[in-house]
């Protein structure tokens, strides 16, 4: 069954597995070939006690970050769909929205982040950060998506005389399926990046108990180990992050859209 | 009956639609259709053959009422016809996500019917192109062949009166094509649908057809209408026929003629 091929994609990760733990191999033999000191470059063997070590702390720092992201997210998924349903129904709400969400998208948000900071209280200020980066893909894919409806299937929908929410229903939503999860997945991993770029920017305050403050914390004591203890839950993060919207977004087009078909191939 | 009769009432029954000085020109100026006329009657298959853009699909598009005509004017025997057609595309057109059932489904959904009603038509339809074992499959799981039956059967369980088709078995292969030409006469018997079929094809025109008409590249200009007798048993006899062949010649004549017309 290819569920259960799919389920097991041992090449998939055996080969970037092998590859890391071969380069952490290396780190750690450099490391105590050259006896560089922990402050400089800790052995990847240090970072995980320090990680076993300092767990309490760090984890609950990371369900801090994790829950920001995961609610900037989701604000973010819905207020993209609604603006780009918004901005299909008409040219005009298009010509008068969309420029500011551009706007919105090309501005780096390391340099929002200070002056959120300013009027909003710390949290909500990474709440926002989040938000920003992660709700652009969501609606530029989600209109692309309603706006690349099949002109077969439209016409088939004229014929039958369908009316606009019909038509939204049963076609246009389904077909625009694709576009908003590839923005979803986009948004997912961005969200995380608003999330600890906001941390850092709070962090640098002295304000914040998300995981990128603990690495501001442990940069300020020197705490080398646990900057890249924190590091590496970041990173986890961010993977299981896209591995769980892409494994949503493979759920809901498997059998039918070409993206999936080529990974079931 | 006879077979003359039968013609000779096929000839003289009353328009379905009337097309009358109908035109079409696109915004960018590009002249589809000019002062076309057209009769589409009750009970008929009819036949628009003519050369890659010589307005076949337009017309098509006009009458089902996805284009309007820029000059001229479109007339129904009734209001109901108008409201009850099918149409079968080049492509089948299905919803990918959704299943063959939901895809036949659709109309009736559209219209409102709830699926627990709709559900003996849809597999009437279903299994009238021997699709009933395959309600559940996606249009991915299906040959070319089976997704456009599909879409026969989502045309048909409206019952339509009209049924338009656009090249629907083009991209098919010739043995497969020859099974839906006959599948396709044996749904007209069981259905009664009046149809209008556009083809490139001159074997196909003259097989499944009771009236062809050639079309010109010329905006709207007619090369010629053939009448062919619907009492002859359409099979593989009649398509080895002295009849069959001088149909296929004379319809290839005119494509010829359509051809050249195009030819600057």
């Amino acid at each position: 069954m290819i569920w259960t091929r799919r389920a097991i994609p041992w090449r998939d990760i055996g080969v970037p597995l092998a590859v890391l733990f071969l380069a952490l191999a290396l780190w750690e033999a450099l490391v105590r070939w050259k006896n560089i000191p922990p402050y400089i470059l800790p052995a990847p063997s240090v970072i995980l006690a320090k990680l076993i070590e300092d767990r309490q702390l760090l984890f609950s720092s990371l369900l801090v970050t994790l829950g920001v992201t995961f609610e900037a997210l989701v604000i973010a998924t819905f207020c993209g769909v609604a603006l780009a349903l918004l901005i299909a129904q008409s040219k005009w709400l298009e010509r008068a929205l969309l420029p500011f969400a551009i706007t919105l998208q090309v501005t780096p948000i390391i340099a929002i982040a200070p002056l959120l900071l300013v009027y909003l209280q710390p949290g909500n200020a990474v709440l926002v950060c989040a938000f920003l980066v992660a709700f652009f893909p969501i609606l530029s894919n989600t209109s692309l998506g309603l706006a690349s409806v099949d002109f077969g299937l439209r016409d088939l929908f004229d014929l039958y005389r369908a009316s606009p929410w019909q038509k939204l229903i049963y076609l246009r939503l389904p077909s625009a399926l694709p576009q908003f999860l590839a923005g979803l997945r986009i948004g997912g991993g961005l969200a995380l990046i608003g999330a600890i770029v906001a941390e850092l920017a709070a962090g640098a305050s002295g304000q914040g108990t998300g995981l990128a403050y603990r690495i501001v914390e442990a940069g300020f004591r020197l705490d080398i180990p646990r900057m890249f203890a924190a590091l590496a839950l970041i990173s986890l993060s961010g993977l299981a992050i896209y591995g769980a919207l892409a494994a949503l977004s493979y759920v809901l087009l498997r059998g039918w859209h070409e993206s999936a078909r080529a990974q079931d191939e | 009956m006879s077979a003359r009769d039968i013609a000779d009432v096929q000839v003289t029954a009353p328009a379905l639609v009337s097309l009358r000085e109908v035109g079409k020109t696109f915004p960018n100026g590009l002249v589809a259709l000019a002062n076309y006329d057209l009769d589409v009657r009750e009970g008929e298959i009819l036949t628009l053959l003519g050369p890659s853009g010589c307005g076949k699909s337009t017309v098509l598009r006009l009458i089902a009422g996805l284009a309007s005509p820029t000059a001229g004017v479109i007339n129904w025997s009734a209001p109901q016809v108008k409201n009850n057609i099918g149409v079968v595309f080049q492509d089948a057109t299905l919803l990918p996500w959704a299943s063959v059932f939901d895809n036949v489904f659709l109309p009736l959904r559209l219209k409102g019917v709830p699926r627990e009603a709709a559900s003996p038509r849809i597999e009437e339809a279903l299994a009238h192109v021997g699709l009933l074992n395959f309600s559940r499959a996606l249009p991915r799981e299906l040959s070319g062949g089976m997704r456009m039956r599909c879409a026969i059967a989502r045309a048909l369980v409206t019952r339509p009166t009209l049924m338009m088709m656009d090249e629907p078995f083009a991209a098919l292969d010739e043995v497969t094509r020859f099974k839906l030409n006959d599948d396709l006469l044996a749904l007209k018997r069981r259905f009664g649908a009046t149809i209008v079929f556009v083809t490139h094809s001159v074997f196909e025109a003259a097989y499944l057809s009771t009236r062809i008409v050639v079309m010109s590249r010329r905006a709207g200009r007619l090369i010629d209408e053939i009448e062919i007798d619907p009492a002859i048993p359409r099979d593989d006899d009649y398509r080895s026929s002295k009849t069959f062949a001088d149909m296929c010649r004379r319809a290839s004549q005119a494509l010829r003629v359509s051809i050249e017309e195009a030819t600057p």
